[in-house]
């Protein structure tokens, strides 16, 4: 893709800073953060001295003041070199920051996102539960109205920076019923499980937040890939949510994830094509080294071929991505763009790093080269913010509409 | 502390570089261009220098092609407050030419420092800055690894072959930056953004008729392949004597 496309000059300055953070500084910790699956403060802390967990937010709500097409950036090259920190600032920006940027009141966005935008502390979005994933709709975590405040019970799973964040936009039923109506999005804190390497690195804890009552989170998902990231369950047993802190319209939740999940996918779009680049250059590094038969293997065309197909395809994706992200960033409806984008690089992940371990034989089936790694991290581009089902499934309803059906 | 940083564009280090159809310049399509790896740590320096005195200003000079102001952009977002740009069509072979018109920006810049990287990653001449602090007649170290400065005066430390020689000098002296002198930092996003409102004056510049020219610029002859010998203690005495005979080397 010509840079000219979509790219200023400033942006390939973000570019050009993330490559080098990416590759001075995380790359070498990536294996061992893996393998170890402890959440790497002092990268992240970095990262957020650097401004990268707020990049698409202007100055006054306490962000850095570029544009999404930044943000889209950044995630792009995290991800080229680790996957784990790409859904990082991902996860953090787009899911559990842009709700309180889209939907929060003044005193709210005053109050939290100096905190989230100006890389305080880590956010997190929790809307998947036990019993509700794809079909959010489903979701069965109550909030009783007590008058000045509202109590939550229930449970929330899989959600990114569940330990080691502290501010979460979470969903739960104020009208009871397995449709999307009557949901309701809430602002809840809790404190930061390892508060003392966030002390210690100087971020990721803020003494000045009120904790909620009754949230509380559980043991850290041993997860195939992504493992540098922090998934855990959210609990919530007799929440005390005050009422200045619903966010947005009371019944509104559902519509409002839907929006905040849309940009979402642009976000995990960019993420899977990192890593699908990341594996595609692994592999053509291994294939101009690596001889058999007294060749290069990269002058097999079993080898070359396949790297031909990556490319073409790695070029298809950062198009698809860019055009999206092209498209939100100026306000344009971007619905199943985004889809398109997430469906498409997330299954190009998954085959480019399949076939970078291919390339790599023996050796890529090791931890000796990140490839496995890589195809571990890809998986769940497939499955994260929207199976690739709930893809097709959207874009499907685009094409055929009333045909496919709404349920 | 008015510090001055004299920054070079140059083809970044992993670039594979190829002669153009004149024989004696580097081809520049597809090149990627960087701040050179050395002026980065000058560039750091006085960013350090400036906080630590709490107030100052640091100015980056280039000279150079318009396309140098993307790398000034660079320092200009770690930190530093303005640019110029000593606007040539080319950079000259004849590295005095540079001195002379940087010597002539300096002069009454009111600098307490300038700084430059020991040696620029293109043509390795590391003369530009100490012949411009002959032509300012500043005191100059080169290679500085480790700086402190104290009210007029300063101690700089040099790596040289086997130890360390420390120099001691008055300011304002011309100085230039070796490798652990410090870390650069990464630009920060805002620093990103601030730098596009930073002002880079725009001074062309002139130069007298070169008295050098590039004659012929050739790739290095391609590595041949190695040998493998054989193995163990058995291939020592193959090896000392293709060491001897083919190699030459004992």
């Amino acid at each position: 893709m010509d840079d000219s496309l979509f790219f200023r000059e400033e942006h390939l300055e973000v570019r050009e800073m993330v490559r080098d953070l990416a590759r001075n500084e995380i790359a070498p910790i990536a294996r061992a953060a893996d393998a170890s699956g402890e959440f790497p403060w002092p990268t992240v802390a970095k990262m957020a001295e650097l401004g990268l967990l707020g990049i698409p937010w202007p100055e006054e709500l306490g962000g850095t003041g570029m544009d999404y097409i930044s943000y889209i950036i950044a995630v792009h090259e995290l991800a080229k070199v680790d996957a784990s920190h790409g859904i990082t600032v991902s996860a953090h920006t787009t899911l559990g920051t842009s709700p309180i940027v889209d939907f929060g009141t003044p005193a709210q966005r005053a109050k939290y996102l100096p905190l989230l935008a100006g890389g305080k502390v880590l956010g997190g979005f929790g809307l998947t539960e036990p019993g509700a994933g794809s079909d959010a709709g489903g979701t069965a975590t109550m909030a009783e109205d007590k008058g000045d405040h509202y109590l939550l019970n229930g449970s929330k799973i899989f959600i990114t920076h569940a330990g080691v964040g502290e501010i979460f936009v979470c969903t739960a039923r104020t009208t009871p019923g397995t449709t999307g109506r009557g949901i309701t999005s809430f602002i809840v804190k809790k404190e930061n499980v390892e508060k003392a390497k966030a002390v210690a690195v100087g971020f990721g804890h803020d003494d000045s937040i009120t904790w909620t009552k009754g949230v509380r989170a559980g043991k850290k998902e041993d997860k195939m890939g992504w493992r540098a990231s922090d998934t855990r369950e959210l609990f919530f047993q007799d929440a005390v949510v005050p009422k200045e802190d619903v966010l947005g319209p009371v019944g509104e939740g559902f519509v409002q994830f839907l929006k905040t999940l849309d940009s979402g996918r642009i976000g995990v779009a960019a993420l899977s094509l990192g890593i699908a680049e990341g594996a595609y250059d692994e592999a053509v590094k291994y294939a101009g080294q690596r001889k058999q038969f007294g060749r290069y293997i990269g002058a097999f065309q079993g080898i070359s071929f396949a790297l031909a197909d990556l490319a073409t395809e790695i070029e298809a994706g950062k198009l698809l991505t860019y055009q999206a992200a092209w498209l939100k960033q100026n306000g344009k409806p971007h619905k199943i763009e985004a889809a398109k984008a997430k469906l498409y690089c997330s299954e190009l992940a998954m085959r480019a790093t399949i076939n970078a371990v291919q390339v790599h034989g023996g050796y890529g089936y090791t931890t000796d080269y990140p490839v496995e790694r890589m195809m571990r991290d890809a998986k769940v581009c497939e499955i994260g913010e929207g199976t690739s089902e709930i893809q097709r499934l959207v874009i499907a309803r685009s094409i055929l509409g009333d045909v496919v059906g709404g349920g | 502390m008015k510090i001055a940083v004299c920054i070079k564009r140059v083809p970044d280090t992993e670039t594979r570089i190829r002669i153009a159809a004149d024989g004696v310049s580097a081809d520049e399509a597809g090149v990627k261009f960087i701040l050179n790896p050395y002026d980065e740590f000058a560039v750091e320096e006085a960013l350090q220098r400036k906080e630590k005195a709490g107030a100052g200003e640091v100015v980056v000079i280039a000279l150079g092609p318009d396309a140098a102001q993307e790398t000034m952009r660079t320092a200009l977002a770690m930190g530093a407050d303005r640019g110029v740009l000593l606007r040539a069509d080319a950079i000259p072979a004849d590295v005095l030419a540079v001195a002379k018109a940087l010597a002539a920006e300096l002069k009454d810049g009111g600098y307490d420092l300038v700084l430059f990287g020991k040696i620029a990653a293109d043509d390795c001449a590391q003369a530009v800055g100490p012949m411009t602090a002959e032509l300012l007649g500043l005191p100059c170290v080169t290679a500085v690894s480790k700086l402190e400065l104290d009210g007029g005066k300063g101690v700089a430390h040099r790596e040289i072959e086997g130890g360390v020689e420390v120099v001691e000098f008055a300011l304002p002296a011309v100085l230039t930056a070796d490798k652990g002198l410090n870390t650069p930092r990464y630009p920060a996003l805002k620093g990103i953004m601030a730098a596009k409102k930073k002002p880079v004056e725009v001074k062309p510049v002139t130069f007298a008729a070169p008295r050098l020219r590039v004659a012929a610029l050739e790739m290095p002859p391609a590595r041949k392949e190695g040998r493998i010998v054989g193995e163990g203690p058995d291939a020592v005495p193959e090896l000392v004597r293709l060491l001897r005979e083919e190699a030459k080397v004992l």
